[in-house]
């Protein structure tokens, strides 16, 4: 068994921090924003390698497909992570669009008015 | 990539939204999200697992949680509060089961097509075609300014309906691919009808 583990490439090792779950227990959806509303240092000592990379690159807002690219984790282990700092109350899952109640005719004009001032 | 002076810090209170950038296998699709995005494009990595857990006996088969697949996205802030996040579709044709996941609460999507290989977004526009919920349009990235076709011919090839907008652009302008999102959510508005009455 010992064996098998050694020769596995680094990428799956994180599954061992997720405790095997591969499915978050909210929906996260890749452009979903997380951030840490109150950075703490003694909980950042206290967590577990992958965890404590997640809550310290959030103090600045992060989707999680940046998290992803920025870690170089996999999708499903950030989702299960992310889920897990939150449930802690260590990270704060910002609603996207659809999930904020903005109606949807609002949303695409706001979408509309943001994408005419970006400049060529 | 576009520099904008708001973008470097998103308010703690944003929310964020998503579009999809589909197409054919060198279609362009990076070079459209680069030249709109903020962010250098990035790719992350989805696992295997994560959409074939269901039919999987991962016990049986660990070695297959090693899959993965890219997929590359750019960033654009549109105010402080809201982040427009542009998502390019895995290229590989196996790799359909993640389209489902990208378009999970996007707003629509951009299907770009290669005029010289009209036939690679056949898969995409099949794809959107079955999505009802979200509105797409199609844009030929026409890489040398010129489309050999009139666009109605391409429309018939495409066997798109008449509703669905389809237009040119030059993936790699900043300009032309505002315009061809712009384009997206003028048509996604008419696609949710009109606001509702209060």
């Amino acid at each position: 068994m010992k064996g098998t583990a050694m020769l596995r490439s680094s990428r799956v090792r994180p599954y061992a921090i997720t405790g095997g779950r591969t499915i978050a227990r909210m929906p996260l959806l890749l452009e979903t924003l997380v951030s840490v509303p109150d950075y703490d240092l003694m909980v950042h000592q206290m967590l577990v390698a992958e965890s404590r990379d997640i809550y310290a690159l959030c103090r600045s807002v992060q989707s999680i497909a940046e998290i992803s690219a920025a870690l170089d984790m996999p999708l499903g282990v950030v989702r299960v992570l992310v889920s897990d700092l939150a449930d802690d109350g260590r990270l704060r899952i910002h609603p996207t669009a659809v999930h904020a109640g903005v109606p949807e005719h609002m949303l695409l004009e706001r979408v509309l008015r943001g994408l005419q001032t970006i400049k060529h | 990539m576009v520099s904008r002076p708001s973008s470097t810090e998103l308010s703690p209170t944003a929310i964020s939204t998503k579009i999809v950038i589909a197409g054919g296998f060198g279609a362009g699709k990076t070079t459209f999200v680069r030249s709109i995005s903020e962010i250098e494009p990035v790719t992350t990595e989805a696992l295997m697992t994560e959409a074939s857990q269901d039919f999987d006996d991962l016990a049986a088969t660990p070695e297959k949680i090693t899959t993965t697949v890219a997929m590359d996205f750019g960033r654009v802030s549109l105010d402080q509060e809201l982040a427009l996040y542009l998502f390019g579709t895995p290229g590989q044709d196996r790799f359909w089961f993640l389209w489902d996941d990208l378009i999970r609460g996007a707003l629509g999507a951009v299907v770009l097509a290669d005029p010289r290989r009209l036939a690679d977004c056949f898969p995409a526009v099949e794809y959107f075609e079955n999505v009802p919920e979200a509105p797409f349009i199609v844009a030929l990235n026409c890489f040398d300014g010129i489309l050999p076709f009139e666009l109605d011919d391409v429309r018939a090839a495409l066997a798109i309906g008449p509703e669905v907008p389809l237009l040119t652009c030059d993936a790699r302008d900043t300009a032309s691919a505002v315009y061809t999102l712009t384009e997206l959510v003028r048509y996604a508005m008419n696609f949710a009808g009109p606001p509702a009455l209060v």
